[in-house]
């Protein structure tokens, strides 16, 4: 169930601002593909509007093309609440529902396509809590509020939440960038279980994260400040973090740069 | 890194200990020596201290402040006492003198020698015209509200919920007599129009005549609380996080489910909060009910039927005529209007006191 992504020559802006230009890139199915490079180089926006989460700020637009199994997400006929379906997301910072229980919070997504039947959402709710390693940890507290739950547990529960779901590919934007080493092993160990049913595009900050969890990497980079982010080299991670083809990618990694 | 012109930096805008105890390069500290020295003396010990430690003030401004904030929060319970013991001792009198019984008599004679008045009927048309108001009044609100904060544009947004802040400056009185002498034509055709098809609705019954009604008098309050319930639920509604906005668009949820998943649910405590605040307006509102509605003394269900009357209307229409009685009488359907409010907002503490566990890990 997990599908292809192509991106050709996506452009997106923020008003006048164009944060990337003509962006190139594959992602296969069933991999790991992390999005590496200094801040501000536009790999946020470039993930966000692989779910067209980028338009919901105002004034902000893509251009280009991005197929998903050749099918083209921005075309105009394609309903925007069937991509998002499809292509889950998970936030920088955990931001679990704070209204709602842990339990509300796993079928959160499942209620939104109108599922009610009781059966069914408990089911999806164990399944889509235990494939994020934290049934174990709530399952004798399912009716407390979720935002109750420790950072790193948070993050596991909108990881079960964008899951239960069972989307195509999940989007992670710097998902352990708020918390603690052992919630983002958690974590981490958490992304390679999932990569058998799902394609997994990640942005990291941390290069020893990006080089342990993807198969792939993208990296980006800006010339200066103001100027559109654009994709520098994407390779295997191992290639790009031992013998990368372009000197700003060596930069990079090496830490000499950003 | 950059030490030096960070605190010379620092010594230009606040304090002199740095120029007085050290030397520093001739172009930072020329400057920085002119005006703020010459404020305190120079050579004293400055305020890092040398020599033993200063006594702790007796009289200082901390003291003074502290007294005063006292002060202000003692001379509210005095003035509340005050005025319960006031109400109380003007009341009791006139209980006594009545002869009907206060909660059930059905009309309001209290400046006869046989004083017969009863509050049944004016806390019930209180209670039926506020609810009915705010059963009017807030589904709108809300609506209005919800397309302020996340569907207008920005400048629309903010230039209509500038008209509705508008609209909570106008005088009450100003809103009874436009209901007195324009708005009852509408709604008295509109009664008109309910009592020929739906009279079998006790509601909407009645011979008339129509107009002057509980239903005219809920309208006018319904347009008076609905500022309030708007700019306040607004508030609310846009102190939504993004991230559980963004969290809902995430899942495939559209506008409307995303406003339902996480906004109103995040701002339900301050909804109820604003419903709150528009009751009690709604409940104490005086003279546009006074204008309003037909004042008559009866509890019936009828609400287009000319008629109705609240404590607050019923004190203001009654005050200017009562003798001493009268105004005790008064006085004591005054402290009825201050229970019923009281156990409203006693009520509504409750319901955001349940949902504590998650409202408060929200915040």
């Amino acid at each position: 169930m997990a599908k292809r992504i192509e991106a050709s020559n996506v452009t997106a802006y923020y008003g006048g601002f164009k944060a990337i230009e003509n962006i190139n890139l594959t992602v296969e199915p069933k991999t790991v593909t992390a999005l590496i490079g200094p801040s501000g180089c536009g790999k946020s926006t470039f993930l966000r509007s692989i779910n067209r989460m980028h338009e919901v700020l105002p004034g902000a637009r893509v251009e280009g093309s991005l197929t998903i199994d050749d099918q083209d997400i921005y075309d105009r006929d394609v309903d925007v609440t069937a991509v998002r379906r499809m292509i889950g997301m998970v936030f920088q910072r955990p931001n679990p529902f704070p209204t709602m229980s842990i339990y509300e919070n796993a079928v959160a997504g499942l209620r939104l396509n109108g599922v009610r039947k009781k059966s069914i959402l408990d089911e999806a709710a164990e399944k889509a809590l235990r494939a994020a390693n934290l049934w174990d940890e709530v399952k004798d507290r399912l009716g407390k509020p979720g935002a109750g739950l420790s950072g790193g547990q948070q993050q596991r529960l909108c990881i079960a939440r964008t899951i239960a779901v069972e989307p195509q590919v999940v989007l992670m934007d710097e998902p352990c960038s708020a918390l603690d080493p052992i919630s983002t092993l958690a974590i981490e160990d958490l992304m390679f279980q999932l990569k058998d049913k799902f394609t997994i595009i990640i942005v990291t900050h941390n290069m020893q994260q990006a080089a342990r969890v993807s198969d792939r990497t993208a990296f980006f980079s800006i010339e200066k400040t103001g100027d559109p982010g654009r994709l520098i080299e994407y390779d295997n991670t191992q290639k790009i973090f031992s013998n990368p083809t372009q000197k700003k990618t060596e930069d990079y990694i090496t830490g000499r740069f950003g | 890194m950059g030490e030096t012109p960070h605190r010379s930096a620092d010594a230009g805008t606040g304090g002199t200990r740095v120029t007085e105890s050290h030397e520093w390069p001739a172009g930072a500290s020329a400057r920085v020596a002119e005006a703020p020295v010459s404020t305190r003396t120079p050579g004293g010990t400055g305020l890092g201290g040398g020599g033993a430690l200063p006594r702790a003030r007796a009289f200082g401004a901390e003291r003074a402040f502290r007294g005063l904030t006292l002060a202000a929060g003692t001379a509210v319970l005095v003035i509340i006492a005050a005025i319960a013991v006031f109400l109380v001792a003007k009341a009791v009198p006139a209980l006594r003198a009545d002869t009907a019984n206060f909660w059930t008599y059905e009309g309001w004679s209290p400046n006869e020698a046989q004083p017969k008045f009863g509050i049944g009927t004016l806390a019930f048309g209180t209670v039926l015209s506020a609810a009915l108001g705010l059963l009017i009044a807030v589904p709108v609100a809300l609506g209005i509200a919800l397309y302020l904060s996340h569907y207008a544009p920005r400048r629309v947004g903010t230039t209509l919920g500038f008209l509705i802040d508008l609209l909570a400056a106008v005088p009450s009185v100003v809103f009874g007599l436009w209901g007195r002498e324009i708005f009852i034509n509408p709604v008295r055709d509109f009664s008109v129009w309910l009592n020929k098809y739906f009279s079998w609705i006790p509601l909407f019954g009645g011979e008339g005549p129509f107009g002057k009604s509980i239903l005219l008098g809920a309208l006018v309050l319904a347009i008076m609380v609905l500022p309030i319930v708007t700019s306040l639920s607004r508030e609310v509604f846009l102190q939504t996080p993004t991230a559980n906005e963004e969290a809902a668009l995430a899942l495939g949820a559209t506008r409307w489910e995303m406003i339902r998943t996480a906004v109103l649910p995040y701002g339900r405590p301050g909804i109820i909060a604003a419903v709150m605040l528009g009751l009690g307006r709604a409940l104490g509102e005086t003279i546009a009910l006074a204008m309003t509605l037909g004042i008559t003394f009866g509890i019936s269900f009828n609400l287009i039927q000319n008629g109705g009357n609240t404590i607050a209307a019923n004190i203001a229409n009654a005050f200017g005529e009562a003798n001493e009685t009268g105004r005790g009488a008064l006085i004591a359907s005054g402290l009825v209007l201050f229970a019923i409010t009281l156990i409203v907002n006693i009520t509504a503490r409750v319901i955001i006191y349940r949902r504590r566990e998650f409202t408060e890990s929200a915040a």
